[in-house]
């Protein structure tokens, strides 16, 4: 037992840490986050490709294209490259609509996962920069010019988003909106310690010498945006975040569909952190090295052994309350015992608990601010800590469990499973 | 471009973190130590209204039967029992609730002793049951005759309840084994009327055995018959 609470304080001690690094970096860092309301103008439009890679996304490509379609940038300047990955459904005959356009062009080819779609793009490409947009998230007109600005840096080498939920319907979507918008915050902070691990498929846009000289994408463990970032993390390529080039994604709907997206994530992030392990604490690859791969393993750590205890209490709970009823009889084993503040349980974790859920509060609040202007507590974040709390441990253990017994999660699998569902 | 490596943010983060960390200690601290200070006076009020009984009944000798059979409050003595027991499992501190066990295990013989002297001289029959357990070994039926007890004592509010553990270093509850002649290796021990019971009795047979020698009325037919009226 006190290997075990041994274990439970130093994971609520490091996973308190990284809310106060996020916190401390925040509070030194504030004015320097650039957040633009009115239209701006660049002093040079350069060549961008955008990259679409879809597969059976007939509903929602349309009013991608359309958004990107609609971006504030000079025609002339912006390339689009759709890739249909072998889609099963009507994705080909839509995205021919677009071929009467100048600037867009499509592809078809074999269903060979969405690295492939990527590369079969980035072998199209003739601009010096390029970004790719997931088939099922939306720019705002503004974005890839505020995006642009972060390029008069020399030294920046991709730029990332702020990825907004897309008009949330359910609570379910709600509780992501919350997650999104709290991740805005972390993301931040991480760009300024140089220690993004995540390029995010939905609208990152890269200088075309990332993969001019670190090789297109890889199969990664379906998480290709990932590697691309640890691979540019390894060669000092910086990434920075643009806080307000905003990108809409369509969240998953229902639990199965979270469930599936977030075992995924998790199982990529697991495996990729294992390929890449040689930057683990070494000094040269800094915060990636030392705060955002540990912080990682910590929250995934944190979450099994968490959930193991409370599982645990929960059984000796019910072996208990059986005991009891067996004992005495049921209409006995309810009888009230008197509300006494004693009974309240004031243990150290107790507190460290409270701690950590005001840092979530604390966060969102802060991500809102980002987004918004101002901070706006709402029930998403209530949602959020209700649903994760129960949902995300088995997301969690299905992938590292998976991830032992490297068992792949795919993409297309995904996929393929949502349309089964519609079918029926 | 090779990042600068930042040490000083982590070291300063770690000292927040560790100063969070000590406030929360410090608060659970000071929490707990209000929970013991809190079972201390419970425990020094129980222990003055016993003393305060005693006193009264030598006094007053038997004429007071009824004054002072009304005065000891065994319902406190019940509390105070499960705040002890619940400070054992929750709060750290066992030194000082060890200390408060002993004392706790004193005051119930007190109380019982006092209760038996005032039942034989006002010729009134007191329902008593001594109960014996273990904490040092795991020892299930135990906890499932602690549950049968509380639910008793629930049931009918004017039976008493001692409970004792085996292992409590105290020289009276040392005598209480000697004189009924507890053994360990026989836990749960129950002294009903005194009759030795030992092993799990269900809640059943305690039931008949409390109602039989003390002529209880079950709470619940007193509220049937209440409500008939």
């Amino acid at each position: 037992m006190n290997v075990i609470s041994g274990i439970i304080f130093v994971l609520t001690f490091l996973s308190v840490y990284v809310q106060v690094f996020f916190l401390i970096t925040f509070l030194e860092k504030r004015k320097n986050i650039l957040i633009r309301k009115e239209s701006i103008e660049l002093d040079e439009y350069l060549g961008v490709t955008i990259i679409v890679p879809c597969y059976n996304e007939e509903k929602t490509i349309k009013n991608t294209i359309d958004s990107l379609l609609d971006l504030d940038y000079p025609k002339d300047k912006l390339k689009i490259i759709i890739i249909d990955d072998g889609s099963k459904d009507n994705t080909w005959q839509v995205i021919q609509e677009f071929t009467k356009y100048e600037n867009i062009k499509v592809f078809h080819k074999k269903n060979g996962g969405k690295y492939t779609a990527l590369n079969l793009g980035l072998e199209k490409v003739e601009t010096p920069f390029l970004g790719c947009l997931d088939s099922d998230s939306l720019v705002d007109k503004e974005a890839l010019k505020r995006i642009m600005t972060y390029f008069e840096d020399k030294d920046t080498m991709a730029v990332a988003p702020s990825i907004i939920v897309d008009n949330p319907k359910n609570i379910l979507q709600g509780a992501q909106k919350a997650e999104y918008d709290m991740a805005v915050y972390n993301k931040k902070m991480l760009a300024f310690l140089g220690g993004i691990h995540v390029t995010p498929g939905p609208f990152s846009i890269f200088r075309k010498k990332v993969f001019d000289d670190l090789g297109p994408y890889r199969h990664a463990h379906n998480t290709e945006d990932q590697e691309i970032a640890l691979r540019m993390q390894e060669h000092h390529y910086k990434i920075e975040h643009c806080p307000d080039a905003y990108v809409y994604t369509i969240a998953p709907n229902t639990i199965g569909k979270l469930y599936r997206q977030r075992q995924r994530w998790i199982y990529g992030f697991i495996r990729n952190a294992i390929d890449y392990r040689r930057l683990l604490f070494r000094k040269k690859y800094g915060t990636i090295a030392f705060f955002t791969l540990p912080s990682g393993i910590i929250s995934v750590l944190s979450v099994v052994f968490l959930f193991s205890m409370l599982f645990y209490n929960f059984i000796n709970f019910i072996v208990r309350k059986v005991t009891q009823i067996n004992v005495v009889g049921v209409s006995n084993s309810f009888s009230g015992s008197n509300f006494d503040l004693f009974f309240f349980d004031t243990k150290t974790i107790v507190f460290i608990s409270i701690i950590l859920y005001t840092s979530i509060i604390v966060s969102l609040l802060i991500g809102r601010t980002i987004l918004e202007g101002k901070p706006r507590i709402s029930f998403d974040l209530f949602y959020f800590m209700i649903i994760y709390s129960v949902i995300a441990p088995f997301w969690i253990l299905i992938a590292l469990f998976n991830a032992i017994r490297s068992k792949e999660s795919s993409w297309t699998l995904e996929i393929d499973k949502r349309d089964s569902k519609i079918a029926k | 471009m090779q990042q600068k490596f930042d040490w000083k943010r982590y070291i300063i983060v770690f000292f927040i973190t560790l100063g969070l960390f000590l406030t929360a200690m410090y608060v659970s601290d000071y929490f707990s130590n209000k929970k013991l200070d809190q079972l201390k006076s419970i425990q020094d009020k129980i222990s003055i209204d016993i003393l305060s009984s005693e006193t009264q009944f030598s006094l007053l000798s038997e004429l007071s039967c009824k004054s002072v059979s009304d005065s000891v409050l065994s319902g406190e003595l019940g509390e105070l029992g499960n705040k002890i027991e619940w400070g054992q499992n929750n709060i750290g501190n066992s030194d000082e609730l060890l200390y408060l066990k002993k004392y706790y295990s004193l005051l119930q013989i007190k109380d019982y002793l006092l209760m038996k002297k005032i039942s034989s001289r006002c010729g009134k029959k007191s329902a008593f049951i001594l109960y014996f357990y273990t904490t040092a070994q795991n020892c299930s039926e135990c906890e499932k005759e602690s549950i049968v007890l509380s639910s008793l004592r629930n049931k009918y509010p004017e039976l008493r309840v001692y409970s004792f553990d085996y292992s409590t270093d105290l020289s009276a509850v040392r005598a209480m084994i000697n004189i009924y002649k507890i053994q360990d290796t026989k836990l749960p021990a129950l002294v009903i009327d005194d009759n030795l019971l030992t092993g799990f009795r269900s809640i059943k047979e305690l039931e008949s055995i409390v109602k039989e020698s003390f002529n209880f009325q079950d709470k619940k037919t007193i509220n049937e018959k209440n409500t008939l009226k």
